[in-house]
């Protein structure tokens, strides 16, 4: 029988797709199950996994040092600050203290690596909605940082600089001069990223009142970082658990209320400022003396749990250690920003478009080894 | 005998020459834009481009034609395969079709109809098909997508690019392509009609970005949403012809502006009036300037969100547009065009 009745022979319905595991919006083996009415979406399901390397089984097997390493093929943009996350770990179980030139030095790098992160980030953010231009200008700006590192310690992205009890030789003789004109280079090209993206009408357009995450879900989805600090909470372990140089320095934490995709933007370029005014007042003030404290060999935790964490570029990184006595930990978890942040896209995409999507992913600054470890 | 030889053999003959004339034109200015794309992207971007095969790297898009050429064809399983082979020719055919009447110089134009621009926006508006058939029939969500885009997208830019030309001819007087550039010779139609006329070009400019589906409304194949868009499940030269078809229209949618705004072939101010064949030197310099203009856009700004495309349409330009048509009129009714 021919129905007559207009709904029914203009039925819509809702359709499935898949973004990813291979997709250039989703910056690695990530799958979103997308449930689409049109080019509204219903339902974003991530589903995770695929380069999944059983990273804290492993640590089980190696010893403490050997364990440094493997932290850089997490979040490997902040691999700095991964390898500081377990050194510190350590050092505290073994009641040791570094001295403050490797503080210093620790933290010098770490926000160096905080500015590369969001370089990029920022370069991935513009071809996400679309301007390509940004991210051969992340890229430019990025690649000097990249040759610190280099200079400093041999390699330019997964780093394993820091050792348990210090780190591993000195910083290059150039290491002063090198990094004050990166400053000054970089104070220079940062408000270029503003000229060619952050004022532009049409990104503007996209990003005001996309994506909100109210302040409690953020809480409530244990979101850390710039995505919760985007939403108003004050979350920066650099402020409230300081760690390393952090705690005799003065910064502010960069907060925005909105909620929305240019509050996530418009924190993670402040961060860039601050990290650059924090390593302008550290660089001068390297205090002479050793680079380590010298450790066994072999490393044995006493028996007991031990939890740090430490601010990476994407947010909070928690270790938490179980040792029995041996010379590798009996559990050893990962607390990444990453999987936490992923967990809100649900909730901020809803009723959003396939546009929004993207935009949206992008400001959670998603490194897929980072969630599935 | 000898007669209908001479007259219906020599038509034939002159015809196909002069086919096979554009067609190698259009396949030498296809490539030489997508060298040029990626040059000035290069340009902006800090990157130096091709520069390594042929001289300046001139050779380098043709080695990838070469390579696309030889590429296995493949398609997807279950696709409409007549519609899917069907698509890429009525977007590469319309694109040939427009090229027949743009005149290049006062003398090489194919030829030169009464109804010539509105011949052009008509062509330029059946190649959505193309786009259309060739998401609709590869059987591939993304590809559907990115059509489904395609026919809101051009459906109501058409509208803006048909607006701002009607402008224009309000002018002229004349939908013909040559008496338009004949006009002209009096003051460009961007000084004579001034206000209105500037107005125009700038919506024009917008929408027929718009209209060849390039960034920043490049939705269709929105590469960080969609992969490839409509063209994701196309490869070798199928893929090939919507690639080019795409910077052929570009060029149309430029020689267009050029002709309505920029005086066609005209040297600016007669300085070489009296040498006639510098007119295609003339004419090509100013489609250039307009397709660079083009593609600064692209390298620049970001893609706008589907329902921001249709709000900027709709809600801005249609109703500018159409209030523009009447200040033209009242323009000309006071005659305040400004004429040297």
């Amino acid at each position: 029988m021919i129905t007559t009745k207009i709904e029914d022979r203009f039925k819509t319905e809702e359709y499935f797709i898949n973004m990813g595991p291979q997709h250039p919006a989703t910056h690695g083996v990530l799958r979103l199950i997308l449930t689409i009415d049109g080019e509204i979406i219903k339902n974003v399901e991530p589903d995770l996994g695929y380069i999944h390397r059983s990273i804290e089984k492993m640590c089980e097997r190696d010893s403490y040092q050997q364990i440094v390493h493997l932290t850089d093929r997490m979040d490997y943009l902040s691999a700095h600050i991964n390898n500081e996350a377990v050194c510190l770990v350590v050092e505290n179980a073994l009641e040791l203290e570094v001295p403050e030139r490797v503080k210093v030095i620790r933290t010098i790098l770490a926000e160096l690596t905080r500015i590369s992160s969001h370089a990029l980030w920022w370069g991935v953010m513009g071809m996400d909605v679309g301007a390509l231009t940004t991210f051969m200008y992340a890229f430019r700006d990025r690649e000097l940082i990249n040759d610190i590192f280099e200079e400093t310690c041999g390699a330019r992205l997964t780093m394993n600089y820091n050792i348990p009890g210090g780190l591993m030789f000195d910083i290059h003789p150039n290491f002063v001069k090198r990094v004050k004109d990166f400053i000054a280079e970089f104070k220079t090209k940062l408000p270029e990223y503003d000229t060619l993206l952050t004022n532009n009408v049409i990104f503007q357009k996209r990003t005001k009142g996309v994506g909100f995450l109210s302040r409690e879900d953020a809480i409530s989805f244990g979101t850390s970082g710039p995505v919760a600090r985007g939403s108003g909470y004050s979350c920066d372990v650099r402020k409230h658990h300081p760690y390393s140089a952090y705690t005799k320095m003065d910064f502010k934490e960069v907060l925005r209320t909105a909620g929305d995709t240019l509050a996530r933007y418009e924190v993670r370029i402040q961060e860039m400022w601050e990290s650059v005014a924090m390593i302008e007042s550290l660089i001068d003030n390297i205090p002479e003396g050793d680079y380590k404290v010298a450790t066994k060999a072999v490393i044995k935790l006493p028996k007991g749990e031990f939890y740090q964490k430490v601010e990476t570029a994407r947010g909070e990184l928690g270790v938490f250690v179980i040792s029995k006595g041996d010379k590798s930990p009996y559990r050893l978890k990962f607390r990444s920003p990453g999987f936490s942040n992923l967990s809100a896209l649900n909730k901020m995409i809803v009723g959003g478009k396939i546009g929004d999507l993207v935009a949206v992913s992008s400001t959670l600054d998603l490194v897929v080894p980072d969630i599935d470890r | 005998m000898t007669d209908l030889f001479t007259t219906y053999t020599g038509n034939i003959l002159q015809m196909l020459l002069i086919a096979l004339g554009y067609l190698t034109f259009f396949a030498v200015a296809g490539l030489l834009l997508v060298w040029l794309e990626r040059r000035i992207a290069a340009f902006f971007q800090l990157r130096l481009g091709p520069n390594r095969v042929g001289p300046f790297g001139l050779m380098q898009t043709i080695a990838d034609a070469l390579k696309l050429v030889s590429k296995e064809l493949t398609g997807t399983e279950r696709a409409d395969k007549f519609l899917y082979n069907l698509a890429p020719y009525f977007v590469i055919i319309t694109a040939l079709l427009a090229l027949a009447v743009l005149p290049f110089s006062g003398q090489i134009q194919a030829f030169d109809i009464n109804i010539g621009l509105f011949f052009l926006t008509a062509v330029s508006s059946v190649g959505v098909i193309g786009i259309l058939l060739g998401g609709w029939s590869s059987n591939n969500k993304y590809a559907l997508i990115g059509a489904m885009r395609s026919g809101v997208q051009t459906v109501s830019y058409e509208l803006s690019v048909g607006l701002s030309l009607l402008t224009m001819v309000l002018l002229t007087g004349s939908l013909q392509l040559s008496q338009i550039i004949e006009v002209q010779k009096d003051g460009w139609l961007i000084v004579q009609g001034h206000i209105p006329a500037i107005i125009a070009f700038m919506i024009f400019m917008i929408a027929g970005t718009a209209e060849t589906n390039r960034a920043p409304f490049d939705l269709v194949e929105a590469e960080s949403e969609l992969g490839a868009g409509f063209h994701t499940e196309y490869s070798g030269m199928k893929f090939a012809y919507f690639f080019l078809a795409e910077f052929i229209n570009m060029f149309i949618i430029s020689a267009i502006a050029v002709v309505v705004f920029f005086g066609g072939w005209l040297s600016p101010f007669g300085i070489t009036d009296s040498i006639p064949w510098l007119g295609v030197f003339w004419f090509l310099g100013k489609t250039f300037l307009v397709i660079f203009l083009m593609m600064w856009f692209r390298w620049t700004f970001p893609r706008l969100r589907v329902d921001q495309l249709l709000t900027l349409e709709w809600k801005y330009l249609l109703p500018i547009n159409l209030f523009n048509i009447v200040l033209m009129a009242v323009i000309i009714w006071l005659n305040l065009e400004i004429k040297f």
